[in-house]
């Protein structure tokens, strides 16, 4: 199977493990992610101001070069892009007159957009195209004994015209967790804010969602969280410096992309893992599972 | 390059040249304006050519004249058209009432760097050029590119850090900064486009092992004999030996 694909602006730099792990994944899953080749900026948030239709521009060039390839379906793999691009879509189909205007803005495409181009999340191609019992098949590596909160943020999840799955109580995580042989842990934050951009001006806001969370993980017994958006795992993650500074009982604890527990159960070496990339390394742990 | 090349009517020959006095034309002429004054000029004229047979002395504006060195960036509307067009005045034609203005320099700031100290990525652009994560992607500076650049794509290969791809896309710019000025996010894009092309000079390009072996035998001085055999000749014998030297 061929699919179009969006890597992210991110997913090129700091979080090279993301991409490189679902590149594999998708792989070893029989998934071709052709990228786009000619691709720009998702529009990095979804812009709420209704009058501003620039700022719909960036993530509806995209939806149109997928169509310039003659493809109806974009698969993406970061939550962050993956929100923008199908708010944008949405919003391009609810209104002719602002698809109209865009596609008028640019005209020196050879094409226009129509609004026919579906974008897609890693993890529901992996959930409704490729499905849960093929993926069983083809571990090689169970990932037995190793407790996983997983944790989906807002962008998978709200708003409902964006949501993957259900806003609550989303599974697709633990789903896919469970057929890659580890155990999901049941927690209350999983769908808790991560304090997103405040990470810029606040860190401290931040440190206190992350002292929240991973806490919350911990006291189920989570061993590691996994994460679907670069921006959740920076904070998460590399926020944890600043956590210990403020908290000083919070316990560090690896955060890894669900892609990097896929690439490891379904036969990856560590260099797909780039686990340098980490903050808190997920190495000792992951070692001492026996899953490096 | 922009500027379709028009079919003037024979009437236009028949008009009054801007010095106000009846003549009759030997070229089929048009009527443009130029930075607000009309003017009548050959229709087979470049804009810089134009300008200069209105009796205006360019001082500023005009390079190489021959599309290189991005010195003469022209913006211009034509009748009927809401667009805004840009042109190299040496290379565009005129038209048919074309109201053009010369924009001969953009202001900026460019980043001071020392090139030896910096990493070919997008920390790198993040700090010198920080502006460029302003971009929507509205492709506005592609639209104004005289070269034809996807100048949308190099910027957004600078914010994902691809540098080889910067440069790539980037290589054709003559430094015009059209771009720059039509840029609603603000962004320098053709300073951006110089900081890629040196940092891929730098640190990416593929090595050229015949260089290598060329700049030592050099450097073994395997050429000096040559090299004062050439430095003795006359002007015809040297005339000679390059006309009948090896070209690839």
């Amino acid at each position: 199977m061929k699919l179009s694909y969006f890597p992210g602006c991110t997913l090129k730099n700091h979080a090279r493990n993301f991409e490189d792990s679902t590149l594999y994944a998708m792989d070893r899953l029989g998934v071709e992610a052709v990228e786009l080749d000619r691709w720009n900026c998702c529009g990095t948030v979804y812009s709420l101001s209704a009058d501003d239709l620039m700022r719909q521009v960036a993530p509806i060039r995209n939806l149109l070069r997928t169509r310039e390839r003659g493809d109806s379906q974009l698969m993406t793999g970061c939550s962050m892009c993956f929100n923008t691009l199908k708010r944008a879509n949405h919003r391009a189909r609810a209104s002719e007159e602002d698809l109209a205007r865009m596609n008028d803005f640019m005209y020196d495409e050879p094409v226009d957009y129509a609004g026919d181009v579906d974008v897609l999340h890693v993890l529901e191609v992996v959930r409704d195209q490729i499905g849960f019992d093929a993926i069983r098949e083809r571990v090689v590596k169970p990932l037995e004994g190793l407790r996983v909160a997983c944790y989906y943020g807002c962008m998978l999840v709200r708003p409902n015209e964006a949501a993957i799955d259900d806003a609550e109580n989303p599974r697709v995580l633990e789903d896919l967790i469970t057929v890659l042989g580890g155990e999901p842990v049941d927690y209350s934050h999983k769908t808790e804010c991560c304090g997103a951009h405040q990470t810029v001006d606040k860190p401290e806001i931040i440190a206190d969602k992350t002292y929240e969370i991973l806490g919350a993980a911990k006291a189920q017994g989570a061993d590691t969280v996994a994460v679907s958006c670069p921006l959740c795992a920076f904070n998460l993650d590399h926020r944890q410096e600043a956590t210990l500074k403020i908290h000083s009982d919070f316990h560090t604890m690896p955060v890894v992309y669900f892609s990097q527990l896929m690439a490891i159960a379904l036969g990856g070496s560590e260099s797909v893992l780039r686990l340098d990339l980490h903050h808190t390394p997920p190495g000792p742990l992951l070692t001492g599972k026996g899953l490096l | 390059m922009s500027g379709d090349q028009q079919n003037e009517t024979d009437d236009k020959n028949k008009a009054v040249s801007n010095t106000g006095k009846p003549e009759q034309p030997q070229a089929r002429m048009v009527t443009v304006s130029i930075m607000g004054k009309p003017a009548l000029v050959p229709d087979d004229s470049t804009i810089m050519r134009a300008i200069e047979y209105s009796g205006q002395q360019i001082i500023r504006g005009a390079g190489c004249r021959e599309g290189f060195c991005g010195a003469c960036g022209t913006i211009y509307r034509l009748p009927g058209d809401y667009r805004i067009h840009t042109g190299l005045a040496c290379t565009t034609l005129v038209q048919e009432g074309m109201a053009l203005s010369q924009i001969p320099s953009v202001p900026l700031e460019k980043a001071v760097y020392d090139l030896e100290t910096l990493t070919p990525d997008v920390d790198t652009i993040k700090e010198l050029y920080p502006v460029v994560f302003r971009c929507v992607a509205c492709g506005t500076c592609t639209k104004a590119c005289p070269q034809g650049l996807q100048v949308m794509d190099y910027i957004q290969s600078a914010m994902r850090g691809d540098i080889a791809e910067l440069m790539e896309l980037s290589y054709e710019c003559v430094g015009c900064g059209l771009c720059a000025l039509r840029c609603p996010s603000e962004i320098i894009q053709h300073k951006v486009a110089i900081l890629g092309k040196r940092l891929y000079g730098r640190y990416l390009r593929k090595e050229s092992k015949e260089l290598d072996t060329r700049i030592q035998q050099i450097k073994n001085r395997e050429y000096d004999g040559e090299y004062a055999e050439l430095m003795s000749l006359d002007r015809e014998a040297l005339s000679e030996r390059y006309y009948a030297r090896d070209t690839e």
